[in-house]
Order: C-alpha cells, then sequence, then structure tokens
C-alpha cells in the first residue's frame, strides 16, 4: 500500500509548482502556525515525542527527546536552532529538493522547533554546493520576513525568530554536528568532543539543537494532522513518512516520500521503474547513503525500508539514499570508489581515521586489481574494525562500513579477483617438471 | 565527590573529573600523546581509551567526565586492542628512523610501542613524507615525525599566546605548520620541544648533540630574568648540552624562557678563564697570586672611604655577601647593587618585592602594569598572567609604550607619569576598575623607577595600590618586576651605601679610586672615571671586562652552589653542574682569597659557614618561601608629586641580547638576528 497523495508533507517535492510563499500557502503552508505556538512548549514536544520522529540525518535519534533536552529555563546564554543543510552524503539528495521546491515547510519548521526550544536564532548551515538552492531559500526566507512570518513577533505569536543562512566551503565532515557548529563559528570543520552534547555547550558554547532539513521540515504538518497521523505510518519505532532517494541502476531514478518499512523491492520497483534489466539483474543495494553498508540481493527481496529491519541485516537506514547496483557494477571497484571518498573527507583529527583511511583505500585500490594477497582481506577486515567506534565521531564509522559489507558478502569476488591476477602474473620462468 | 572503579579498584575523584584522572587516582597510568595537563584537551590521538562499563564503544579517557558508580577498565581485551590499533595506525606513516632521532630515548611514541606496538609491520603501502618547516632558529622540524597531536598548536595559542602554529589541510595530508613560513615569535617557543610527543619538534642548537642517557643533571636556578625558572642542567664532561624546565607549580609551573633555555652556548664562549692584569695600560695573563697581590696591595694603599664595590645582576647571594663583608671588613660603606639606577627603597622587602606572588596572579581580579613590558622581562611570568586573563573577568590596564603585544587584551590607558597623575587624582577612568576589584594588583616595572623620577614612581604607585585597596593583611597588590635573577639578594642583604657611603653615581663620577666589580656588566664603562682602579671579579668577558685593571675569574651560575631570590623573594638554590673553565673559581673562594690577602677578617672560611652568616645577616635568604600581606601601608621613600613627564620606555629592549651570557651565545645571537635590527657595535 503506497502513501497516498494526501498523506504527503512535500507536496511540491518535484517543483512542478511555485516554490514561492503564495503557493506554498495554497499547499496549506503556515496554516494555523500561530495556533500551534499558542499550545505552547511542552505541548509541542510532547506532540513530537508521541510522533515517533526519528531524526533523518542519518543517525535516527528521536526527534522529541533531542529537543527537550534543552535547558527548560533561558539562562543569560541564548539558545540557538541549527538546520544542518550540508547534505553530502553520496546517494542523497533529498533536502537539495526540499530546499529548492519546498523552502516554506523548512522555514515554518524552523520557527516551531526554535519556539520550542526557546530559540531566538536559527541558522541554516547550507552546504556550499548549494548556491542555486540557498540563493531560493534566502528568497524564501526574505518573503516569509516581509510577511511577518518570522522576524520580530513571528505570525504574530509574539515571539522573536531570526533565521540565518551560512554557506559551507564544501567539506563532508561538516554535516556532522558539531563540526558544523565549529564550522559556522568560523573555524576549521573539525568534531568537537562529546560530552559535553551540543545541547549545553553547542554554537558560541550556548545551548544548541541541530537538526537536518527533512526532520525540522515535516515538524509543521506533524503538528498541524496530529501525532497519531504521523506515528500511524510505518512500523513502531519507526514512523512517518520519508523521502527516499533512488537512483543508480534503475530505470527511473528518483526522490520520492513514502511510508518508511516499505519493503525495499515494492519502493524501487514502483517508483523508480524497477532495477535496469529486471529484479533479477540486481547485484546489491546500498540502502542509506553511501556510508551504510551494501545489501547483496537476497537481502534485498525481503527487507524492509525502515532503521530498525535494515539494523537486523548490520546496514542502515541513514539519508535512505538508495543506491541501486546491477549486475554489471564491479562491485569492488564501487566500493574502492568510496573509500577514496572517505580517505579525501577525513578531517585529519583522530589518528585511526587519519591514518587509516588512507590505508584502507589505498588497499581497496589494490583489491581492485586483485594485487593482494588473500591474507590481506583479513587484514583490511581487521583494520576497519581498528577504525571502527574508536574515533571522536562517526565518519571513521560510516567510511570503513562500506568496506565491511563487501568483505562480509562479497569475499568470493575478491578472493577470485586476487586470484585471477595471481595467475595473469604468474613467473612464466620456471619450467614444470612434468613439461 | 563521585566514587569510580578503576579495574576493581574504587577511588573518589572530584565531580567533573576525567576518567584519565581516576585512572591516575587509582595508579593506573594510561598512555596518551595529546593529552596534557596545561593544555585544553584534544581528544584526538585515541591513545588513551578505556573501556566504561555501559558506553557502547571505548572512551577517550582524557575527555571523559565522571559519573558516580563507573565502572572503568583500562586493561580489557577490547582497550589493549584499542591501543595496540591506535599504536600502529600511528606507526605506519612514521619513519623508522629512531637511531638518528633526537627524541630517541626520551620519546612518547616510541616507549609506548614497546608496550603496544607490533613486532613487524603490515603496512604495504608507501610512506607519507612531509616538507620540513622552518620556524625560526631555536626549534628544528622533522615534520614527517608529526603524529598530529595538535600540543604544539594548542600550547602557543593558549599558554604562548601567539597563535601561529595550526593544521593546514585535511586528513592524512593534515600538516602542522604557520601556513606562510615565519620564525615563531614567542619567547616561550622553547616549551614547544618539551611538549612535542615525538620528534618532530625539536632543540635545534642540540641537534645530533648527544642521548638523554649520557647527560648528568643537576638542579638549578635560571638567573637569565627574575623569574627564579626551576630548571635542570644536562651537562656531559665540561660542558653544559641542555638546559630544561623542572615542575615548580608555584614559579614557573613547566615553562621556560627561550633565553635561559638556548643562551647556554654562552657559558663557553667569551669565558675569563685566567686571571689578568693590567700592565702598561695592556691587559696581560698572570697568576693568581700575582692577581690577588695587586689587588691587595692597591686596596691596602687606598683610604676606605675610597673604596666602592659594585654586584651584578647574575650574581649568587654567596658572592654578593662574602664582598659586602669585605667591603666591611675593610670599612667601606661604598656598595650599591643597582647597576640601572633604580629608584628602589630597600627599608622594607615589600617595597621591591612581588608581593602578590606569581601564583597569587591567578587569585587577582584587575591589573595594572606601570612601565613593564612582562613578555620580554619575565615571559614565565607574563604566560601566568595570560592564564589568568584568558579565565575572564580580569581588566588588565597598561602605562607604557602603546602598540606592544603582550600576549593578551589590554586596556591602554596611557604612556607616561601624567597617567599616575590622573589615577592619583581619582578621576582616571581605570581607577574605577581598580577599586571595584576584590583582589587588584599594580605590577611596577624596574624599568620605571631607573629614571630621574624614579623614587616618585615608586611613591606614586604605591599610592596607587593603597588607593585602590589593594594593601591589606590578606591581600597584597603592590609588585615590583625584576629583571634578572641576581637582583633581588643583594637588595636583601642590603648590598646599598651604608651610613655615609655613596651610591653608584657617585662611586662611578670618581667618588672611589678603586672599584670592584662582581659580574657588573649592566654599567657603561665609559662612565668609570678614567683614574678609578678596576676590579672585575665576574665569568664573561662582557662589557666591563675591558674596562678593567685586574680581572678575577668567577663561575657562572652553572658552576657555583648559589642561592637566589626570585622576583617574589623566594631563595632558592642552585646546584653545580660543572666546573668553571680553567682558573675560575667560585666567586667566594675568590672574596676569600683576596680577604686574606689584605688581611681582614671575614667570618668564614667555608660555604657552610658563608651561608650561615648570611642567613643570621639577612634570613630572608634562607631557603624558602612564606607568602607575606601588607601590614603596614606607609609607602616608600619618595615625593608622587615629583612625577616627571617623559613616557615609560621598555627596560628590556632586546630581548635576545638582555645579559652578559645571551650576549655569548650564537644562538641568541641569530636569533637577535632573526627577530629584530641588528644591534649597533658599541667598537664601530
Amino acid at each position: 500500500m503506497a502513501l497516498s497523495d494526501k498523506d504527503r508533507i512535500f507536496t511540491n517535492l518535484y517543483g512542478m509548482q511555485d516554490w514561492r510563499l503564495a503557493a506554498a500557502q495554497r499547499r496549506g503552508n503556515w496554516d494555523g502556525t500561530k495556533g500551534i505556538l499558542e499550545k505552547g512548549r511542552d505541548w509541542i514536544i510532547e506532540e513530537m515525542k508521541s510522533s515517533g520522529l526519528r531524526g533523518r540525518g542519518g543517525a535516527g535519534f528521536p526527534t522529541g527527546m533531542k529537543w527537550s533536552f534543552m535547558p527548560k529555563q533561558a539562562s543569560e546564554r541564548p539558545h540557538y536552532l541549527v538546520v544542518n543543510a550540508d547534505e553530502s552524503e553520496p546517494g542523497t539528495c533529498k533536502d537539495r529538493d526540499i530546499i529548492r521546491h519546498d523552502p516554506q515547510t523548512l522555514i515554518e519548521g524552523c520557527l516551531i522547533a526554535g519556539f520550542a526550544m526557546g530559540a531566538h536564532a536559527g541558522y541554516i548551515y547550507i552546504r556550499g554546493e548549494y548556491y542555486n538552492e540557498s540563493v531560493v531559500l534566502e528568497a524564501a526566507i526574505q518573503e516569509a520576513y516581509d510577511a511577518g512570518l518570522i522576524g520580530k513577533n513571528a505570525c504574530g505569536s509574539g515571539w522573536d525568530f531570526d533565521l540565518y543562512v551560512h554557506r559551507g566551503a564544501g567539506a563532508y565532515i561538516c554535516g556532522e554536528e558539531t563540526a558544523l557548529i565549529e564550522s559556522l563559528e568560523g573555524k576549521k570543520g573539525m568534531p568537537r568532543l562529546k560530552p559535553p552534547f551540543p545541547a549545553a555547550v553547542g554554537l558560541y558554547g550556548c545551548p544548541t539543537t541541530v537538526n537536518n532539513v527533512e526532520t525540522i521540515a515535516v515538524v509543521p504538518t506533524i503538528l498541524r494532522r496530529g501525532a497519531a497521523w504521523f506515528a500511524g505510518f510505518g512500523r513502531p519505532k519507526n514512523s512517518g513518512t520519508k523521502v527516499f532517494c533512488i537512483q543508480g541502476h534503475v530505470n527511473k531514478p528518483c526522490n520520492v516520500e513514502e511510508e518508511m518499512s516499505i519493503p525495499m523491492r515494492e519502493l524501487i520497483e514502483r517508483h523508480a521503474g524497477g532495477v535496469r534489466g529486471g529484479w533479477d539483474n540486481l547485484l546489491c543495494v546500498i540502502p542509506g547513503g553511501s556510508s551504510t553498508p551494501l545489501l547483496p540481493k537476497d537481502i534485498c527481496d525481503t527487507v524492509l525500508m525502515d532503521f530498525d529491519a535494515l539494523r537486523e541485516h548490520k546496514s542502515g537506514l541513514g539519508t535512505a539514499g538508495v543506491i541501486v547496483m546491477d549486475k554489471s557494477t564491479d562491485i569492488v571497484r564501487a566500493i574502492a570508489r568510496l573509500s577514496r571518498f572517505y580517505k579525501h573527507e577525513s578531517c585529519g583529527q583522530c589518528t585511526p581515521c587519519r591514518e587509516g583511511m588512507g590505508w584502507v583505500s589505498r588497499m581497496m585500490d589494490r583489491m581492485v586489481e586483485g594485487r593482494a594477497d588473500v591474507e590481506e582481506i583479513d587484514v583490511l577486515e581487521e583494520v576497519t574494525r581498528r577504525i571502527e567506534g574508536h574515533t571522536i565521531c562517526a565518519l571513521a564509522d560510516g567510511g570503513v562500513w562500506p568496506v565491511q559489507g563487501l568483505i562480509r558478502h562479497f569475499r568470493p569476488v575478491m578472493e577470485a579477483r586476487i586470484a585471477d591476477y595471481k595467475a595473469k602474473h604468474a613467473r612464466p620462468s620456471m619450467p614444470l617438471a612434468a613439461e | 565527590m563521585a566514587k569510580v572503579t578503576v579495574d576493581g579498584i574504587e577511588v573518589e575523584v572530584p565531580n567533573g573529573a576525567t576518567v584519565l584522572q581516576a585512572c591516575e587516582a587509582a595508579g593506573k597510568e594510561i598512555p596518551r600523546f595529546c593529552y596534557h595537563e596545561r593544555l585544553s584537551v584534544a581528544g584526538n590521538c585515541r591513545m588513551c581509551l578505556v573501556e566504561v562499563e555501559k558506553a557502547p564503544k571505548p572512551v577517550a579517557s582524557c575527555a571523559y567526565p565522571v559519573a558516580d558508580g563507573m565502572v572503568v577498565k583500562t586493561d580489557s581485551p577490547v582497550v589493549r586492542n584499542a591501543r595496540r590499533g591506535v599504536m600502529e595506525f600511528l606507526l605506519i606513516n612514521h619513519p623508522l628512523d629512531c637511531p638518528i632521532c633526537d627524541q630517541g630515548g626520551e620519546c612518547d611514541l616510541q616507549d609506548q610501542s614497546v608496550s603496544y606496538g607490533m613486532d613487524k609491520s603490515r603496512y604495504r603501502e608507501a610512506k607519507r613524507s612531509v616538507k620540513d618547516k622552518n620556524i625560526g632558529p631555536l626549534i628544528k622540524t622533522i615534520m614527517t615525525r608529526c603524529i598530529q597531536c595538535t600540543r604544539c598548536v594548542r600550547f602557543s595559542a593558549e599558554v604562548a599566546g601567539t597563535a601561529e602554529l595550526g593544521g593546514t589541510n585535511r586528513g592524512e595530508n593534515m600538516e602542522i605548520g604557520t601556513y606562510v613560513e615565519k620564525a615563531l615569535t614567542s619567547e616561550l617557543s622553547g616549551n614547544l620541544i618539551d611538549i612535542c610527543p615525538v620528534g618532530a619538534l625539536t632543540s635545534r642548537p642540540y641537534a645530533f648533540v648527544s642521548r638523554p642517557w649520557e647527560l648528568r643533571k643537576t638542579d638549578g636556578i635560571d638567573v637569565q630574568d627574575a623569574t627564579g625558572t626551576n630548571i635542570r642542567i644536562d651537562t656531559r664532561g665540561p660542558e653544559v648540552l641542555r638546559i630544561l624546565p623542572r615542575i615548580n607549580e608555584d614559579v614557573n609551573e613547566e615553562w621556560m624562557a627561550d633565553r635561559g633555555r638556548f643562551s647556554f652556548d654562552g657559558l663557553k664562549r667569551k669565558r675569563l678563564d685566567r686571571p689578568w692584569l693590567r700592565v702598561d695600560g695592556k691587559l696581560k695573563p698572570v697568576s693568581w697570586p700575582e692577581a690577588l697581590g695587586a689587588v691587595a696591595a692597591k686596596l691596602k694603599a687606598t683610604a676606605p672611604d675610597r673604596i666602592g664595590a659594585v654586584a651584578g645582576d647574575l650574581v649568587d647571594a654567596e658572592s654578593a655577601f662574602a664582598l659586602k663583608a669585605l667591603m666591611a671588613g675593610l670599612g667601606s660603606a661604598n656598595l650599591d647593587c643597582r647597576q640601572d639606577g633604580a629608584a628602589i627603597d630597600a627599608s622594607r622587602p615589600d617595597f621591591y618585592r612581588f608581593n602578590t606572588t606569581i601564583a597569587g596572579i591567578e587569585e587577582a581580579d584587575a591589573l595594572l602594569v606601570i612601565g613593564a613590558n612582562p613578555r620580554t622581562e619575565a615571559p614565565v611570568i607574563n604566560a601566568r598572567i595570560r592564564k589568568r586573563w584568558s579565565l575572564g573577568k580580569f581588566p588588565i590596564g597598561v602605562v607604557g609604550p602603546a602598540g606592544v603585544d603582550l600576549t593578551y587584551g589590554y586596556d591602554h590607558v596611557g604612556e607616561g607619569p601624567a597617567t599616575l597623575r590622573s589615577m592619583l587624582a581619582g578621576t582616571h577612568r581605570f581607577m574605577a576598575v581598580l577599586r571595584e576589584a576584590k583582589k587588584p594588583m599594580i605590577l611596577l616595572g624596574r624599568g620605571a623607577l631607573a629614571r630621574p623620577d624614579g623614587a616618585a614612581v615608586l611613591a606614586a604607585s604605591w599610592a596607587i595600590a593603597r588607593d585602590c585597596n589593594a594593601l591589606r593583611d590578606d591581600w597584597h597588590g603592590f609588585n615590583l618586576l625584576h629583571l634578572f635573577g641576581g637582583q633581588m639578594a643583594p637588595l636583601a642583604m642590603g648590598f646599598l651605601p651604608g651610613a655615609g657611603g655613596k651610591d653608584l653615581g657617585a662611586m662611578l663620577s670618581g667618588g672611589v679610586d678603586a672599584l670592584w666589580l662582581l659580574g657588573a656588566d649592566g654599567i657603561d664603562p665609559a662612565a668609570i672615571a678614567p683614574e678609578t682602579f678596576v676590579i672585575y671579579q665576574g665569568h664573561h668577558g662582557d662589557r666591563a671586562a675591558s674596562r678593567a685593571d685586574v680581572i678575577l675569574p668567577g663561575a657562572a651560575y652553572t658552576e657555583k652552589d648559589g642561592t637566589y631570590l626570585n622576583t617574589e623573594g623566594r631563595a632558592q638554590i642552585s646546584r653545580t653542574a660543572l666546573h668553571a673553565p680553567g682558573e675560575a673559581r667560585e666567586d667566594w673562594r675568590i672574596i676569600r682569597a683576596a680577604a686574606q690577602g689584605l688581611g681582614v677578617t671575614v667570618g668564614f672560611d667555608d660555604l657552610a659557614q658563608l651561608r650561615a652568616a648570611m642567613i643570621a645577616a639577612a634570613p630572608a635568604l634562607a631557603e624558602g618561601f612564606t607568602r607575606s600581606f601588607c601590614m603596614d601601608m606607609s609607602g616608600p621613600a619618595g615625593d608622587a608629586d615629583a612625577l616627571g613627564d617623559a613616557p615609560f620606555a621598555s627596560a628590556i629592549t632586546q630581548y635576545h641580547l638582555a645579559d652578559a651570557i645571551a650576549r655569548a651565545s650564537d644562538v641568541m645571537a641569530e636569533c637577535a638576528r632573526t627577530y629584530g635590527p641588528v644591534p649597533a657595535l658599541a667598537a664601530e
């Protein structure tokens, strides 16, 4: 059962209509925002908790709970809302479409979220490469200011809320929340140690909550239609709707808002026109953006697209960037390319990631050729285990998971390639005794 | 307090402590590279990972706060595997050049690899190499060895206050450097060598010189500024090979200024290693009996009130006391130790001491600096001021030259005595700040007293301290910052004009016929009246020796047991690290021998007797220190109304060439060339 049009939150995801405020308001944005704010901070947070919304940026942390970590009483330190629009995960392009086609959902969400956490200022940290999107976003914010929806006495609620757009400079690591905060402060984007968590010590040392664009953008609709409505989609603890980005070897790559826990096969076949050459031509799928381990076809046949189901198969929903690969794919080479990406994007702070990513990437490059020993696959696996979980942030984990997934599911391919290389490069100079 | 169980040992640590501190309290050693007690926590080396029960993954103990009831494992398989992994990662790109690395033998990476290293490498790829950086004449860089712990970055930004180092590039291409090549401008740069856990930053003068296990280590006191930095003098055979700081929380913590650290090569150059006597206008090498005979002959033939003595800036208390005793035996009261002519009132010790104490700076909540540049006059004390400043709520006002970078933010309140006048009148805005403070501090530079209106500056500064309630029985906010390690002790023993005695100016301008200069290189030899017979006793052929009629070669601070008072009045003893070169002798022995030749009784035959007599005469010279507060608000002599108008200037114009040892040092000469204009040579 697919999500019906009336239950879509992002009604202009494809840009078929105007993104401007007037059109957005016709689609229902900014409807009764003042009334939502009047219900108060606690109601909003409770409602978010019962909606079961989990963060859409990759880690899937319950949003309502995250908001509740912000100090209840305002002290002399201001609170900040930071929206993470540094969408850099390969295979992910959902925030981009939200920003360029439905920016008012995000802006309205910022106001409500900012109010719920006692923030008078919000920062949207947008990826540097999203130049056109930032232009749209800034124009949309200006429209909202002009209409009195944000700014002083936003929506006539008595709450002052300012929203700023900050463009990044193209570093993947700045999508990590504390590195994003550092970068926003004008420093080199390097993750901070936690604890203290941003809710205690964040931007400029003040309580801060960092949320993904999609997380914030779904908030107004959830509050308008009720937590129960949202919680009605998907399996328990994996509730709601989600924008999936389907790409790779499919007939019609697309972004689509769907119910959580939809079977992967149905998702791909219904919305993306199926795998190139038919489902049986499928090799594997990376289900949640480049840092989640790939799943081979036999798992893809039945797996559901939600946090817990994918975790059971040692992968993850991540950002729901579904990368489909058919049998024409050189899977070792594909994963080696991802390793190179993570090596390039490591910030260089923690030893295991700084030194290990280069090591993994170089070994993977040899694995592509098969220029290695079979035992080195075990070395590679152990190196990834020694990187994983030993660093400040999760970049290192995400950087080695693809390799671990490759070894888990495609070790025979790697071994065959090594044997192949050895056969081709065997020394011919030693004649066999039998000849 | 939080109860934490570390490997089954229960310890109680204060809330807010880190897991690493709890582990140390339990006696467990945690390996670390990036963590340093005196720097902010970076948590990036990942060597200190420990297992905490209920935590999903191993945590960096240096950064993780304790919680009550926490259970920590420091030696579980998970922990060992994590550390082995980190060690392997550190070593894959680290060059295997330990045999030619100067850090060898005192390298954290080397030591830890014994515990956590593998016996062979699994790394088959190409190793990374990094271009070396030129960051000045003191620090040699071999950046391929760098493990990116960022201790140096944090030190220069946080302690030294010169944020010149940083990391450029990302991931495995990250390099530590200055981005645009430049020499580090910090006076504390040598500490980077100490805090670097590997051989990436090493001492340039010490490069390829020695191995740590070959060195004999002697505890000493740095005399090249008045901080009284506790040092370790490393010697091999007859030479000092390097000088390192020792930890003393009350004085230098574990830092040290560059001039004290790097000018030891000056101890080998331009040394006076035999007695000289001026014969027919020319200095000729002579034997000790001849030199002492000439001294005895001259002094016997001179009326006692025509004999004078001046103590220099680097002298130990024992030598000065011996000379004072000799002068007393001869019947002369012509003594002075203020070569710069500073108008110091020695009638009470708190008129010339750093009363707040160095550690006490951290208690202060406002500071007024008058005519001093603490950064060049006492870099380690300046770091302490910066430490206090970076904690916030510490307004600093400076009266002195504008545009000086003291490494912290301050309010430039004026340039000269006019500002003091308006402060005394109560009209100055900064006076309100001082009055509001609970523990205000006045830091008066010695240079501000070495002027015609010095006495007035001293009196005015004291009066400001009194007006802002800095002189109390629970707080003493008046501080005089001296410049050299030998300046305090002579003041404390009264090496000053006695009853009817002549001061420095009178002695120089022909007031005496025979002048005994004990290491007194701070005066212009040309100022000494031409007919005066000059006895120079000291260790360097510096400014005064060329003017001498007799040269008595003495010992430098590394070559004698001596007591030094730092600017706080803290008496510390420096030990003999090596013998004085050639025929040079310890100074008190020379004076004792001269006394014998003169037939004068000085009251001691060995160092123990000398010390006993000295301490009996001046109890402040007994080793140790007690902080004292202000019990008497009446001020020093001097009329605050007599203030002049000349703006204050820094007492030290060239940091690297400020004393006789530094002036003999090639390393310091190179620093002076790098960091400042070339000084005009006096002879030219």
